[in-house]
């Protein structure tokens, strides 16, 4: 087996940090080799062979499906790379202020080769604790860069005030709350924090604890069973997460069935979900994960004994229909 | 079925390069082969004497990324992700051809009879008359080059790219371009002997091809990888293509593929896919290499397969990026992503 090259997205809005991140991650003395492919040369100070101007083309595959939008431009740039004699460790892709990441992430699942060779690592999203709130009130690109991302670097927060800080925080958690967040500044971070996040590796989620604020709009379930499943919402103004728990088995056709259903009709508004899934006479945890519509799932390895079997699923997209997914989810618990 | 020892065993040699191996070609007198790989080389290898193995040149400061011969016998052109297009001699000396900075250069085709080089980098195309000191024309597409192909003629040359395939005339300075439509990334691009049929390899793993005459298209589907490789029977009658389990080759005599069933040969169902043909300069024979390393030579729809090279049991197999031939036909030459390169002489043992 080929080994896969890991690939960490970093997003965000102008002026948010990348590219101060970028030039720290390049400077530091960490021994590993990069290729960075950034959308504008000149602003990274490190004078690397390795930095490769990207054009942001984004491609439909599979006539036109929207949930098959890929980066043309990134199949091709990586399979440049990929013939490059002296091989590097990892790859950081930059995306402009503006870009949508779920074409980038998608790439890393849609393209036969660009797969094989290499792995999506995360999605990090620098984010800006002094301009944020009001990048998000005028910016829908800020919002869906914000609930996309894996690791959320809420950078700058020695321009803000306590109460201010704490304001930002829980709106970012309101858009995502499975990001793990981290407080910089001036995007000073250990790279262990935010490399080798395996946050797209089946093998390597196993936990969803979805941080969901206390005191929020928890609109936990009632009336259904008994007990037996939780679900937890929260909604900014067009976007929506929802967390879904259940201690009963679930019966394997019927999730297949309606998990393949949600996909295929909301696919489209769903930015990311994941599960771990007890199903029915199963001794393994199903692990599951999908970008709008482009989802994977496996059978990763036993329940760790301490653990009860409990299946957890997340969703984050735009107007999800929560009381559908809560209705459908509970549906396939086994009777 | 193949039969008896690989022949590259009793009839060939080997060698382990260590780098990717980007693109081979031989030269028109049959005597070198010449190919460029991901380590910026581009080594030369004389059949007189192929048992001293390929000389190495440093051309690139990066990799190499694209190969093909120059209009100019005996010399090829290497283009690399140090932004250059070089013109390499056989005996290793260069020249500029384009230097287009921090771009890469990442296509690059050119025509003998006619003397015309043009190369890509990303959303721009170039072409190169004869005349030396003449600047390039400059093409700007919307999207990214998928690839470059001149036509037999060395009239017209095609350019893929998202959703279209455009066609422009090699002589002309500027002017509109024929746009041929077709939703989707278009990668790879052949030219029918003829110059009638331009085909182009899809990102989705599928065939688009037309037919100038009368403007007709055709796609074919079915595909279980991306095509990636193509090439034209010498007589034109078929086209072998990549991407499946088989070789499989489209029939073009009698009016075109449209509506009818390939052939195939070779390869094992459901096993690794097709990842470069290359028909030979004479014969109706046609060389394939598949993603495990092996490769062999076949006829369509014939049961009888030549086995050149089988997977390396010792190490991990690695795809057949490239084939060549010599123009005599005699020999071939292949190559891989981890730089396996073999050279299997055809001639009776002398």
């Amino acid at each position: 087996m080929t080994q896969q090259i890991p690939v960490t997205v970093l997003t965000g809005y102008l002026g948010a940090g990348k590219t101060t991140l970028l030039n720290r991650v390049l400077s530091e003395d960490h021994g590993k080799k990069f290729a960075v492919i950034v959308n504008e040369f000149g602003e990274i100070g490190i004078d690397s062979d390795l930095v490769v101007g990207a054009d942001e083309e984004v491609f439909e595959m599979n006539n036109g499906c929207i949930c098959c939008t890929v980066r043309g431009d990134l199949i091709r740039i990586i399979g440049g790379l990929l013939k490059r004699k002296d091989k590097f460790d990892a790859i950081l892709v930059e995306t402009t202020g503006l870009a949508d990441p779920a074409p980038v992430a998608q790439t890393f699942f849609a393209d036969e080769d660009v797969k094989k060779r290499t792995k999506l690592d995360s999605v990090l999203t620098v984010v800006d604790a002094k301009h944020v709130l009001q990048r998000l009130a005028d910016s829908p690109e800020a919002k869906d860069q914000i609930a996309f991302a894996d690791v959320l670097l809420l950078n700058k927060v020695d321009a803000v005030t306590a109460e201010e800080l704490a304001a930002v925080e829980h709106k970012l958690r309101s858009l995502n709350p499975f990001a793990k967040i981290h407080k910089t500044e001036r995007c000073q971070i250990d790279i262990n924090k935010i490399l080798d996040q395996g946050s797209f590796d089946l093998n390597r989620i196993v936990e969803i604890n979805p941080a969901f604020l206390e005191g929020d709009h928890d609109h936990h379930h009632h009336g259904h069973d008994h007990g037996h499943h939780h679900h937890k919402h929260y909604h900014d103004e067009d976007m929506d997460s929802v967390s879904l728990s259940s201690d009963k088995p679930l019966d394997p056709a019927k999730f297949d069935q309606w998990i393949g259903d949600v996909l295929m009709s909301k696919g489209p508004t769903i930015l990311r979900a994941k599960g771990i899934l007890n199903l029915a006479d199963a001794n393994n945890r199903y692990v599951f994960q999908a970008v709008h519509m482009m989802s994977e799932g496996a059978f990763t390895g036993p329940w760790p004994a301490k653990d009860k079997r409990q299946s957890r699923m997340v969703f984050i997209g735009r107007d999800l229909d929560v009381e559908a997914l809560k209705t459908g989810f509970v549906a396939c618990q086994m009777a | 079925m193949a039969s008896g020892a690989p022949l590259v065993e009793s009839k060939g040699l080997s060698w382990s390069i260590d780098a990717f191996a980007v693109g081979a070609a031989a030269t028109p007198d049959s005597r070198y082969f010449v190919a460029s790989f991901g380590d910026g080389t581009v080594r030369v290898l004389d059949l007189t004497e192929a048992s001293k193995g390929f000389k190495p040149f440093d051309i690139h400061k990066g990799s190499a990324l694209c190969f093909a011969p120059d209009c100019d016998a005996g010399a090829h052109l290497s283009g690399g992700d140090d932004g250059k297009l070089f013109k390499v001699h056989i005996d290793g000396s260069t020249e500029v051809v384009a230097d287009l900075g921090r771009k890469w250069v990442e296509h690059t085709v050119s025509h003998s009879e006619t003397g015309f080089r043009a190369y890509a980098s990303g959303k721009e195309a170039f072409i190169l008359g004869k005349k030396k000191g003449d600047t390039p024309r400059q093409i700007k597409l919307e999207t990214s080059v998928g690839g470059l192909a001149i036509n037999p003629k060395g009239k017209r040359i095609a350019v893929s790219h998202y959703n279209a395939v455009n066609l422009y005339w090699l002589a002309a300075k500027d002017g509109q371009p024929q746009v041929l439509p077709w939703k989707g990334s278009h990668l790879q691009l052949a030219w029918s002997p003829d110059s009638d049929y331009v085909v182009s390899a899809m990102q989705e793993n599928s065939l688009h091809g037309w037919r100038l005459s009368d403007g007709q298209h055709f796609r074919m589907e079915g595909y279980a990888a991306k095509i990636r490789a193509m090439s034209f029977a010498k007589r034109g009658h078929l086209l072998a293509t990549g991407g499946a389990d088989t070789v499989i080759c489209w029939p073009f005599t009698g009016g075109g593929p449209m509506g009818k069933a390939p052939s195939e040969f070779g390869g094992i169902v459901n096993g690794p896919p097709v990842t470069a043909v290359r028909a030979h300069p004479k014969l109706d024979a046609i060389a394939a290499g598949f993603e495990n390393g092996r490769v062999i030579v076949g006829q369509p729809a014939s049961p009888h397969v030549i086995s050149i090279v089988e997977p390396p049991k010792e190490k991990e197999p690695s795809p057949v990026t490239v084939l060549a031939w010599t123009p005599d036909g005699d020999r071939l030459l292949a190559g891989t992503e981890a730089g396996d390169v073999h050279v299997v002489d055809f001639r009776a043992q002398s």
